[in-house]
């Protein structure tokens, strides 16, 4: 096993994106990422993505994404686990690197969502779950979260409301993010006002659809530097799987595959939550934030939530997660977020943060969950200068 | 063409049919080749009583395609008395009725059709007991 570094990152603005289609937005966040790292071709590409069979009518995305992006000939296959897709492929790619099968890969997570309408697009988000048992009963996957967030109230006696700093904090963060999909700061007041989509959950307790693509460049460490003055090492890479049906879950409010994913990833860099400088979490919904948070060892179970209430979770903060705006707010182009939360860790690794910048990060950690909690996958990255 | 995917769990939509684990006696819903409690593959069938309790709940006001006719909508996750836990829709009851720890039954309802040429497809929803 050999160890490896990202070396090039690359990404499109998140947002609505009428005049690109989903291979545009691959293509230009490829580019953006290999004319960082100065090169022109790649070993392999590995392509996250989740719904663009059903909302834009194409599979087969590694060759034509690597056809279209002048890598004809390339090994390009893409890698689907749902929501996390993304992470996914920088398995896939991380594999590829350090068994030593090849030098450089590019990870590149696309999704193209807003061309299809609003339920066909929660028909398709839906797929994340166990489509026999959940999604044919009428569940949207907002709705799964309701459900886990409902038990979770009453268990618990958190209200509503006491979610709401996690989407304040994620749209406070997204203003300095030019990538970000919002760039207007909320209200604890706003949050409370917003519309149901599915009791309790509403719009701004849940992140948007949106388009865009992000990559990353790896390579092993011992050549990074030949590609980069700030070479970021993979220092944890790790995947972990639960029940896809929220209702088969050993301990509901529990999530498992966030709990194992980040146990065997801590075990990998040799480190533990108190060393993570920035925690880049799957805020789907803020419930999601709340699970992960205590599944990961930052609170303790019943007690995510509240991190959110006193400042633990800004940039400021001992614990600062979705420090670019996170899914809430930067946008969650579903196959492609775990590739953006991992370009922002490294952003944040670099000290390119701009205003958002964490105070001297040296470990940064990015979660990516599919469906309701059925996957999970953790990555590590470490600061090497 | 969906028929032969909804006629499939035909057992299981309309007499709640899972399985019993031969070797530590779990009770799972929906019926499974391995039991995820002890690793065994000694499983038979095993019928539901179809009465539980709820144990979260929520009202959709977005509802996914095929299901837009129904919003709002309540939906469930009932815990059997034979314990594990159904997603489900909440039907004969109003929508802020839904309370943690309400009992239910199950009953056959119409989940959703295809349209003009295709199939309608029943399964269970849950209805609070004696609420007629």
């Amino acid at each position: 096993m050999r160890d490896v570094s990202i070396v090039g990152i690359g990404q499109t603005k998140v947002g609505e994106h009428w005049e690109k289609s989903l291979r545009d937005l691959a293509v230009e966040s490829l580019w953006a990422a290999m004319d960082e790292v100065g090169i022109e071709k790649a070993d392999a590409l590995y392509v996250g993505n989740m719904l663009g069979g059903q909302f834009v009518g194409q599979e087969h995305l590694g060759t034509l994404i690597a056809d279209f992006a002048g890598l004809r000939g390339t090994e390009a296959f893409r890698v689907e686990a749902a929501c996390c897709s993304g992470a996914a492929a920088l398995r896939q790619g991380y594999l590829a690197v350090a068994s030593g099968l090849h030098d450089i890969v590019a990870v590149t997570g696309v999704e193209k969502m807003t061309d299809a309408l609003g339920c066909t697009t929660a028909a398709g988000l839906a797929t994340a779950t166990d489509g026999d048992y959940e999604a044919s009963q009428g569940l949207s996957l907002v709705a799964v979260h309701a459900l886990l967030m409902r038990r979770y109230m009453y268990k618990y006696g958190a209200t509503n409301a006491d979610f709401a700093m996690f989407a304040v904090n994620a749209h406070r963060n997204a203003v300095g993010n030019p990538y970000a999909m919002f760039h207007r700061p909320i209200s604890k007041d706003a949050f409370e006002k917003a519309r149901m989509i599915a009791d309790p959950i509403n719009l701004l307790d849940s992140a948007p659809v949106a388009d865009g693509a992000a990559t990353l460049v790896l390579c092993p460490r011992e050549q990074a530097s030949e590609f980069s003055t700030q070479p970021i090492r993979i220092s944890a890479s790790a995947v972990a799987t639960d029940s896809v049906a929220l209702h088969d879950r050993r301990d509901l409010l529990f999530l498992e595959s966030a709990y194992l994913s980040a146990k065997r990833a801590y075990q990998q860099a040799g480190v533990g939550p108190d060393d993570i400088d920035v925690f880049e979490l799957h805020d789907a919904f803020t419930i999601m934030s709340a699970l992960s948070l205590e599944a990961c060892g930052f609170a303790e179970r019943g007690e995510g939530y509240r991190l959110g209430q006193n400042g633990n979770i800004s940039l400021e903060g001992p614990t600062p997660i979705c420090t670019m705006g996170g899914l809430k707010a930067r946008g969650n182009p579903v196959g492609a977020t775990g590739v953006y939360q991992v370009v922002e860790v490294v952003e944040q690794l670099r000290g390119q943060a701009g205003p958002n910048q964490v105070q001297s990060p040296r470990l940064g950690m990015a979660q990516n969950i599919g469906g309701s909690g059925g996957t999970a996958i953790t990555h590590i990255m470490e600061a090497m200068n | 063409m969906d028929m032969p995917r909804h006629w499939r769990l035909k057992e299981q939509r309309y007499n709640l049919v899972g399985t019993e684990c031969l070797i530590c006696g779990a009770k799972l819903f929906p019926p499974r080749p391995v039991c995820p409690d002890c690793n065994s593959k000694q499983m038979q069938p095993f019928t539901f009583s179809g009465q539980g309790e709820v144990y979260s709940y929520s009202t959709i006001f977005e509802a996914p395609l095929g299901y837009e006719g129904f919003i709002p909508y309540a939906v469930a996750l009932v815990k059997l008395k034979e314990g594990p836990v159904v997603t489900a829709q909440l039907t004969d009851l109003d929508n802020d009725e839904a309370q943690v720890g309400m009992e239910v039954e199950m009953v056959t309802r119409k989940l959703r059709e295809y349209g003009e040429d295709g199939v309608i497809v029943y399964g269970y929803k849950f209805r609070p007991i004696g609420w007629y």
